[in-house]
């Protein structure tokens, strides 16, 4: 199939945000020259605090399959109590990546192969002045860091667009902090086994 | 311009651009989001339209009716149960002639109860007199959207615009918003030869008897059956409509150009398979892969279903070896609808290729493109079965 796409899973609880934080990727995305962007929430019966995905596929050409991702190359996890309770890294390519907002440091999560970083966005976030457990857009100076595929500048940008009006700037004081403070673990060999 | 959003953001933006009048609609998932963009529209003075909420979607189409009766402009969106409460109204809008455009949001029905995609909704719909175009990306739902207005104003038919439920109402891509100047151009001020007004009252599809009549100016009147030929006969002038209306389309916006039927490397292709919707687009990357391995295959989207385009589908798929047809209905106790119609297509031709049926993604049954690998490569060759009952593709037991 296709491999000129890169596929971002989102893993997040509803209503905290994760669809707004993929659409502001998806507009970065676009603005930087990738005419093919799609961004598919998983569909169901979401309530708040249930786990939720939302699929994000990036490219320089125009996406037709809009199905799910099932083989991401980088997944996104905007609470980590969530890795106790969903594969998080299900179907993650061998050495893709796995950004968490935790506290903890990337060594605390055992995901074979994989590449773990780890940042504290609800702290970060907070200290950026945004009401507590506001991570989704905090979480992208976390991706901008470490995905290799959009610059902090123009993630930023596409945060303002999404919060005109609605005082951006905590938002994107977030993201800068969080990418200032994202830890990266690693690919850990012995984990392999 | 272009901007990032859903497909019900692209349907509410052409219902915006196209200056509807009058929108009446009740909400139901997955249409939800489109009416409730149109009425913040409406109340934010961006849409110069009266939202009429009303307690059922009987009601909506009934609005729909009596405001395109009086000369307006009327729209209005459902999706699965919601449209099937309308079904009597669907009817009566289309026998009275009311050019009413409508998304629908197509969901699975039921019982059992289900929220997720097929076409169920739509295809049982097929024969209420509407015409029905489906659609394979957000460009295409707002570009159908503002073409449908003008389709059904030339041909007083009502339009149904129809896009997967989720699959693309839910979903965020970019689409370029026609400019509101060009859109004006493309589609004029809904000015009817005649509309309902108090000044001069009339009494309009009251009871119509078997045969004609002498009106009260004394001229020879319709009977119902007449009445119904003409809705055939207009329906079947409608296909050549579509096409004006696309490319009048196209030469306005640059897009278009396929009004029928969207081939994908079709051209060569010794084997096409046919779906409509998102899932005609799906099958691309299927058709690519398939064509690495040496297959002479393409996909065919069918846009539009109702008026069927049999000269079309005919041309496109009769020197074909063979055609699979995948599709999101069932018509029980028979075969799958569109395949019956493609069968239909085609008897007339010299050649017929062999035509094969698969069902799949009912009620959002998730469509793998495994499944649809096997499926493709099960009828294509030498050593291919012969056309057969219909197969359901990804049952689980």
């Amino acid at each position: 199939m296709r491999d000129d796409i890169t596929k971002i899973r989102w893993h997040g609880r509803g209503g905290q945000g994760a669809i707004t934080a993929a659409k502001i990727v998806a507009n970065a995305a676009f603005s930087s020259g990738y005419g093919g962007v799609v961004m598919a929430p998983t569909f169901g019966t979401e309530r708040r605090g249930a786990p939720v995905l939302t699929s994000l596929k990036i490219s320089k050409h125009k996406i037709y399959d809009l199905s799910p991702i099932t083989e991401p190359d980088v997944v996104i996890v905007l609470d980590h109590l969530l890795v106790e309770e969903v594969d998080v890294a299900s179907g993650l390519k061998p050495g893709g990546l796995i950004i968490i907002n935790t506290p903890r440091p990337p060594e605390a999560f055992a995901f074979a192969g994989m590449k773990v970083a780890t940042a504290d966005v609800t702290t970060l976030a907070g200290k950026a002045g945004l009401p507590t457990g506001i991570v989704n857009t905090g979480i992208i100076g976390a991706f901008a860091r470490t995905a290799d595929l959009l610059d902090m500048d123009t993630l930023a940008g596409a945060i303002e667009s999404e919060f005109a009006g609605k005082s951006p700037e905590k938002n994107t004081a977030a993201a800068r902090a969080t990418y200032e403070h994202t830890l990266v673990g690693e690919t850990d060999e012995k984990r392999q086994q | 311009m272009h901007i990032i959003e859903s497909g019900n953001v692209a349907a509410a933006s052409g219902v915006q651009l196209s200056g509807a009048q009058v929108i009446a609609a009740y909400p139901i998932t997955p249409q939800t989001p489109l009416t409730e963009k149109l009425s913040e529209l409406v109340d934010a003075g961006e849409l110069n339209a009266q939202y009429i909420p009303v307690e059922s979607e009987h009601s909506a189409m009934s609005v729909c009716i009596a405001a395109s009766s009086a000369g307006t402009r009327a729209f209005t969106a459902t999706s699965a149960n919601g449209l099937l409460y309308m079904n009597e109204q669907l009817h009566w809008a289309a026998g009275a002639r009311l050019p009413i455009v409508m998304c629908v949001v197509n969901r699975g029905i039921g019982a059992p109860w289900t929220v997720w995609n097929d076409h169920q909704d739509a295809i049982s719909q097929r024969d209420t007199g509407w015409i029905q175009l489906f659609c394979c990306d957000h460009q295409q739902i707002i570009d159908t959207v503002i073409q449908a207005f003008r389709l059904a104003e030339t041909v007083r038919i009502p339009v149904m615009v129809c896009y997967d439920g989720y699959i693309l109402s839910h979903t965020y891509m970019p689409f370029d918003i026609p400019e509101p100047a060009a859109v004006s151009r493309f589609l004029p001020e809904f000015a009817p030869d005649w509309a309902l007004d108090p000044a001069c009252p009339a009494n309009l599809n009251t009871v119509t008897l078997p045969d004609i009549r002498p009106d009260v100016r004394g001229e020879t009147a319709p009977g119902y059956m007449e009445i119904r030929q003409n809705l055939h006969g207009d329906m079947r002038r409608a296909i050549d409509v579509v096409a004006d209306t696309d490319a009048a389309f196209a030469q306005t916006f640059g897009r278009g150009g396929n009004p029928f039927i969207e081939p994908y490397r079709c051209e060569d292709a010794e084997y096409v398979a046919v779906a409509m919707g998102s899932l005609s687009y799906q099958l691309r990357d299927v058709i690519d892969v398939l064509r690495q391995e040496g297959l002479a295959i393409g996909v065919a989207g069918l846009r539009l279903y109702r008026p069927f385009p049999n000269r079309a589908v005919a041309e496109a798929l009769s020197a074909k070896k063979g055609v699979i047809v995948f599709e999101k209905a069932v018509s029980y106790g028979y075969e799958g609808p569109l395949y019956a119609d493609i069968k239909a297509a085609l008897y007339d031709c010299a050649h017929r290729p062999a035509v094969h049926n698969y069902i799949l993604g009912l009620g959002g049954r998730e469509i793998k493109t495994d499944d649809l690998f096997d499926s493709l490569r099960t009828c294509c060759g030498a050593d291919a079965p012969e056309a057969r009952e219909p197969a359901f593709v990804g049952l689980k037991i």
